[in-house]
């Protein structure tokens, strides 16, 4: 393998039913910082059935190109196809760096990916920088620049690790969502558009679909909320939560809550923040009844200001809060609402 | 039917982590379990040998003492046990684990890999789909049901907000959610007859089809730059006042971040 044959840094644009999901605007954006640092561009790879017109929407988050591999076997995600055209990619074009989402879809296809064309992968990933390999000099040993240097956490939560893939390419990551900043939207922009197709035969190795059940849900995606408030096991009962949401109306926020509400039958699972739920990072997040177990920080303590209320003065939420308030929930939540009605009303 | 299912004894991170002094995992220091997701994989093994006949092998790669979760799976009632250890193999990442895995599959028949989707150490969830690339089968990963239909396994996959009910000819790899299932208990019996079963131990020359460069640290494209103990931000303010001025702290607090 010759490594100096591999240029640019790609990202999979993933999309469900031809709606761009947020992680491929995330994975411009990061890419976009370390194109900048490589002197190289930004190529999103688009894959799907119909999709050719979702390019501008790519280009406009800053996209320097667009790969488009559109072909009816593409229309469903399946692994099969999907891999076969993102390797056909790698295989063609040769990038240095390849994201990819760590969305249910991404940590299926990004493994049987970087199996075939024979690269590392680093899962879930959290932070992405470009520097030198092994970070410092050490005797006898070649130091490699330029290399993409990729931050995982691992054991819950609880240690962070930094990988390299310094003699395969592409260096291959999944990127977890909600936690990349995307570039602001440029209204108009437009990327170079290529059409790429591999040639797409059914083999044993692709299933078919037998059906695709949609759950239905009405609610906010709580990795897009500007404000959570978010309950705990401390909030009791789940109608008990119509405190949260009252406080959640007046401020015009989603409520969330952590894997104990879920586990108990409280909320959905959509709804949970944290290792096994959604990573946010809100302009404000409230922790309420929440005792901050490492796998719920993990999942919130990006936020850009968190306030946590719990009776317990040794919570561990406390060790991440901004703000924390060691009292009742029940009378301080309810008193919270009725005075922010109130300041409202003033303004 | 002939189903193998992946497994790994992992530390019990319940209790929180331990580390040696040089910031490396005190793996000695911690208890270790069945990797939860695994043994989701296990039981749904086991009902669908309970259900339509099978022959279920556990097979783990590890240290020797990784032997005990090959006890464990037989006391819940897998038929046989499948330890791969050798020092060659060890500081392997996911794709030279999957190698190692594979090479052990080539010896065996199976219409059926089951795998956890991911480990509690790692939490990668590369080695499964990785597996399924090396043995080119398909893979499903994500598993929240697993029927049989003739020669077609059919399974609802998982997704964020749906499910796709797929179907694939066997041989086929699926990856189990802890969600899957409850997982039975060890039978009495059946810790009586583990402890004496026999477990199967294979090193590296018992690989089939793998080249030395797909093993263990130096088969590992990953390398680890650095490794350390989680960094939190500090602590802010708590205070503990009575709830009329808890409110009005909170609000002062929202107002001073132009949040209102």
């Amino acid at each position: 393998m010759n490594l100096e044959e591999y240029k640019g840094v790609y990202v999979f644009a993933q999309q469900v039913d031809n709606v761009i999901n947020s992680i491929a605007f995330e994975l411009i954006g990061k890419g976009k910082d370390l194109a900048d640092t490589l002197g190289t561009e930004v190529t999103a790879v688009l894959v799907g059935s119909g999709v050719k017109e979702l390019a501008d929407e790519l280009a406009e988050y800053g996209a320097d190109r667009v790969i488009v591999v559109d072909d009816p076997e593409l229309k469903e995600y399946r692994t099969e196809p999907y891999a076969h055209a993102l390797a056909s990619v790698i295989e063609k074009y040769k990038p240095e760096i390849f994201l990819v989402g760590a969305t249910a879809i991404g940590r299926d296809l990004g493994p049987r990916v970087s199996a075939r064309v024979h690269t590392g992968l680093t899962a879930d990933c959290t932070q992405l920088e470009i520097g030198d390999f092994p970070m410092n000099p050490i005797p006898g040993k070649e130091q490699k620049h330029n290399q993409l240097l990729m931050t995982r956490p691992a054991f819950g939560g609880n240690t962070i690790a930094t990988i390299a893939c310094p003699d395969f390419r592409p260096q291959m990551a999944t990127v977890r969502p909600g936690v990349m900043q995307k570039r602001p939207k440029v209204e108009g922009a437009k990327a170079n558009v290529e059409e790429f197709n591999p040639g797409f035969t059914p083999n044993k190795n692709y299933v078919e679909i037998l059906d695709i059940v949609k759950a239905v849900s009405d609610t906010v995606d709580i990795m897009d909320a500007k404000i959570l408030v978010s309950g705990g096991r401390g909030v009791g009962s789940a109608e008990n939560f119509k405190l949260l949401d009252d406080l959640a109306a007046v401020l015009g926020g989603t409520v969330s809550c952590s894997r104990a509400v879920v586990d108990a039958g409280w909320k959905p699972k959509d709804l949970q923040v944290g290792q096994t739920g959604k990573t946010v990072r809100p302009n404000v997040y409230f922790a309420i009844g929440i005792s901050g177990a490492i796998q719920h920080l993990a999942g919130m303590e990006e936020s850009d200001l968190i306030i946590a209320i719990n009776k317990d003065e040794t919570a561990p939420i406390f060790d991440v809060a901004d703000y924390g308030i060691v009292g009742d929930l029940n009378k301080i939540v309810p008193a919270l609402t009725e005075k922010l009605k109130a300041e409202m009303a003033a303004n | 039917m002939k189903i193998v299912v992946c497994i790994k004894q992992v530390p019990d991170t319940k209790g929180g982590v331990k580390f040696n002094p040089d910031g490396t995992l005190d793996r000695a220091a911690m208890m270790t379990i069945m990797n939860p997701d695994d043994k989701a994989g296990l039981e749904a093994a086991l009902r669908l040998k309970d259900q339509y006949g099978a022959e279920v092998t556990a097979l783990t790669m590890g240290l020797p003492k990784a032997a005990d979760v090959l006890r464990e799976a037989m006391a819940m009632g897998a038929d046989k046990g499948i330890l791969v250890t050798d020092r060659v193999l060890g500081g392997a990442d996911t794709w030279a684990t999957s190698q190692t895995l594979a090479g052990a599959l080539r010896n065996l028949e199976y219409d059926l890999i089951i795998t956890g989707r991911q480990a509690i150490d790692g939490d990668t969830a590369q080695v499964g789909p990785q597996i399924s690339e090396h043995l080119n089968i398909p893979v499903i990963s994500y598993a929240q049901k697993i029927q049989i239909e003739g020669d077609s396994v059919i399974v609802e996959r998982q997704f964020d907000d749906r499910y796709h009910v797929l179907k694939a000819k066997m041989p086929c790899l699926i990856t189990a959610l802890a969600e899957l299932n409850e997982p039975r208990y060890m039978t009495p019996g059946g810790i009586f007859d583990a402890c004496s079963a026999e477990i199967t131990v294979w090193g590296r020359n018992d690989l089939k089809d793998v080249e030395d460069s797909n093993l263990g640290l130096k088969g590992s494209p990953t390398q680890i730059a650095k490794a350390s103990d989680k960094v939190r931000k500090g602590a802010g303010e708590k205070v503990s006042l009575d709830p009329a001025e808890s409110v009005d702290y909170i609000v002062g607090k929202l107002k001073e971040k132009h949040v209102i």
